[in-house]
């Protein structure tokens, strides 16, 4: 136990550097986000940055947004402690692209304006469509969005080096405030240029990291994972699968079903999809997808060297016994690289994940509501656009305000859950429609809703019914789930990813919805929606200042 | 600025079942879903053999193949090369052979002709 208090009281870092270069990285980004911002008069503006940017720079923009805490400090975190198994996520969090890329991105450019919800309301009945595809969106973007902050207090405290709970309930307040700040006065343009600046550090960043490490190593990865093995307690078994996940049966099924809500959850993320707008035309949006992928699975291979470089490095005990545990790899590894300046501009670069992903994530979710709940829904349409964006600016702020709270509730939850919830509902509950609605012509509204709402509940409810929510492992008379008491134990469903199950029954109730409903498809609105998201005729077109 | 799509002839009727129609759109659509389901189909079925072999083939898995480098870590990385590479061959496809005809198409239903 000694050197567990010795390992655990240890500072990192110098945290008045840190501060400085926090500091720094927030006047930069601010200061473009005012630029950015000049001309933002529209409600295409807002949402979605006047249509304007290059495919090249929304494809690294959605990289920004994609490449959260969870993908950075979480992946190479999960390779320096656990091996291989944590590589597999990052497989999966790429495949996942090739679905956006060959069925979705695109169409979804041409049919849509603003939101997910236009392309699944397009041909549907308007009002009750729009509402289940709005609900979703917020959940979706809500649960990434607590993810997100309860991941920044813990970091943040670490890396600024600040104690005790009124310090992290400060650092979660800041983050929030600074995240409403963006989305007000930036919008779309402000919040895509924020992700182009992250993407390009996190790049530049890991990629330093990466070489440092392989460097060190000889230019060898093989002698790197022969000596990280060493470091590590279960030695060479860290290079091969299973360490994390299947010393069970249900693991292994845990796995599989991860592993499909994994590849089949990014093209319904609602974030995702809306930066499909920010762009002229379908081509761009095609574009911006290969950028995407080539950014993120290079970065993915990045997290590989990483991982295993903390194990070798830093070492597993060391990174389980520091404050943020798994996710404090990589800022260890940059500390034990080149000291205080590297861990400072990691730091401001994991920072910078955070900023970017949580406003991009607020935007979608108060323009899901503006648009598709409050002018679609209660006022059938009859609004003006400026009133529309003042009610997202609203709700912008009402978000930021919910996730403050809600980040300092879930700032001891274990974050990852919250991540995997997400994909888990995003795969079940909107993937489905999309793909129903793009392709599929007889699908009608009694479709549609069973699938959104069948999907979504049955996630959701699962997961509420699993060992994540009670009733996980017991150590140390503490359960590894959300209530931690082992004495409150309710769950029957032994996986803790619904994907396995909520997907196919998404899809089954999608289908079954439609055959037994007597609607018939409108065939005018099926004509124009095949041809529009087809050949770009009709599409919505750029904003020209 | 305008950002509503604007189609010459402003009548009632939108022309879009006139294009959908058309022999050219026919065959442009069953070109583009001739591409991308197949594509699909392949790209998940080698990626839930990954998962699969991830889960059940643990020995098949961890065999080395030189220094420190296993089965797994080889096909893994290839499921990096196999998505890099379908992203790279889709991208030039569409380029190619399916951006002329749509483009086509569309320039026909802006002028209110087909």
């Amino acid at each position: 136990m000694k050197s567990f208090a010795i390992v655990a009281a240890e500072k990192i870092g110098n945290p008045t550097l840190n501060i400085v270069i926090f500091v720094v990285f927030v006047a930069i980004t601010l200061g473009i986000v005012i630029w950015a911002a000049r001309n933002n008069r529209s409600a295409a503006d807002y949402y979605a940055g006047g249509r304007a940017f290059t495919g090249r720079q929304n494809g690294i923009a959605i990289s920004g947004d994609y490449l959260s805490a969870a993908s950075f400090l979480g992946i190479a975190g999960a390779i320096a402690t656990s091996g291989y198994d944590g590589f597999m996520y990052s497989i999966g969090f790429l495949v996942a692209w090739l679905v956006a890329l060959l069925l979705v991105a695109e169409l979804l450019r041409n049919t849509g304006k603003f939101t997910m919800a236009d392309v699944l309301s397009f041909r549907l009945r308007q009002g009750p469509v729009r509402t289940a595809a709005a609900i979703s969106t917020l959940v979706v973007s809500l649960f990434y969005l607590l993810a997100q902050m309860a991941g920044a207090g813990g970091l943040v405290n670490l890396l600024l080096g600040i104690e005790g709970t009124t310090g992290q309930n400060l650092t979660i307040g800041v983050v929030g405030i600074l995240m409403i700040v963006y989305v007000l006065v930036g919008g779309m343009k402000g919040t895509t240029w924020v992700q182009i600046i992250k993407a390009v550090l996190l790049i530049i960043g890991a990629g330093l990291m990466t070489f440092w490490v392989l460097g060190k190593a000889g230019l060898n990865l093989s002698s790197l994972l022969g000596d990280a093995a060493g470091a590590a307690p279960q030695k060479g078994a860290v290079l091969n699968p299973g360490l994390r996940y299947g010393l069970t049966d249900l693991g292994k099924i845990d796995f599989i079903s991860l592993a499909l809500a994994l590849v089949l959850g990014t093209a319904g993320l609602p974030h995702v999809l809306m930066r499909f707008y920010t762009v002229p035309s379908s081509k761009e949006a095609r574009k911006s997808v290969v950028w995407a992928i080539w950014v993120i699975g290079i970065f993915y291979l990045f997290t590989l060297v990483l991982g295993y470089g903390a194990m070798w490095l830093v070492g597993p005990k060391r990174i389980l016994a520091a404050p943020g545990k798994a996710n404090s790899a990589a800022p260890l590894l940059a500390y034990e690289l080149g000291g205080t300046l590297l861990l400072g501009l990691i730091a401001a670069v994991a920072f910078a994940t955070i900023l970017a992903v949580v406003a991009g994530l607020t935007i979608t979710a108060s323009a899901s509501f503006a648009h598709d709940v409050y002018s679609s829904v209660i006022k059938k349409g009859q609004v003006a656009p400026d009133d529309e964006v003042r009610v997202a600016r609203i709700t912008a702020v009402v978000i930021g305000i919910v996730a403050i709270f809600g980040g300092i509730w879930a700032k001891d939850q274990n974050i990852a859950f919250l991540v995997a919830l997400a994909f888990a509902v995003a795969a079940s509950a909107n993937l489905p429609t999309i793909l129903y609605s793009l392709f599929w012509k007889r699908f009608n509204t009694r479709g549609a809703l069973w699938s959104i709402y069948g999907g979504l509940i049955s996630s959701v409810g699962l997961i509420a019914f699993s060992p994540v929510v009670s009733g996980g492992k017991v150590t140390a008379g503490k359960a590894a789930s959300l209530i931690t008491d082992p004495s409150v134990d309710f769950h029957w469903f032994g996986l803790e990813n619904p994907g396995i199950v909520s997907i196919p029954l998404a899809f089954f109730l999608g289908w079954l919805g439609t055959v037994t409903s007597k609607e018939v498809s409108d065939s005018a609105k099926f004509a124009e929606m095949e041809v529009r998201s087809l050949t770009g005729a009709g599409a919505e077109k750029a904003v020209s200042h | 600025m305008s950002t509503t799509p604007t189609r010459k002839g402003g009548s009632s009727d939108t022309g879009y079942q006139e294009v959908q129609a058309s022999e050219e759109f026919a065959e442009l659509r069953s070109r583009f879903r001739k591409f991308v389901f197949p594509v699909t189909a392949l790209f998940l079925a080698w990626y839930f053999l990954y998962v699969i072999l991830a889960a059940y083939a643990r020995d098949f898995m961890s065999t080395k193949v030189f220094g420190n480098i296993n089965v797994g870590l080889i096909l893994g990385l290839l499921q990096f090369v196999s998505t890099f590479a379908i992203t790279t061959v889709y991208a030039r496809w569409a380029d190619k052979q399916f951006d002329p005809t749509a483009e086509k198409l569309r320039e026909h239903w802006e002028r209110g002709e087909l």
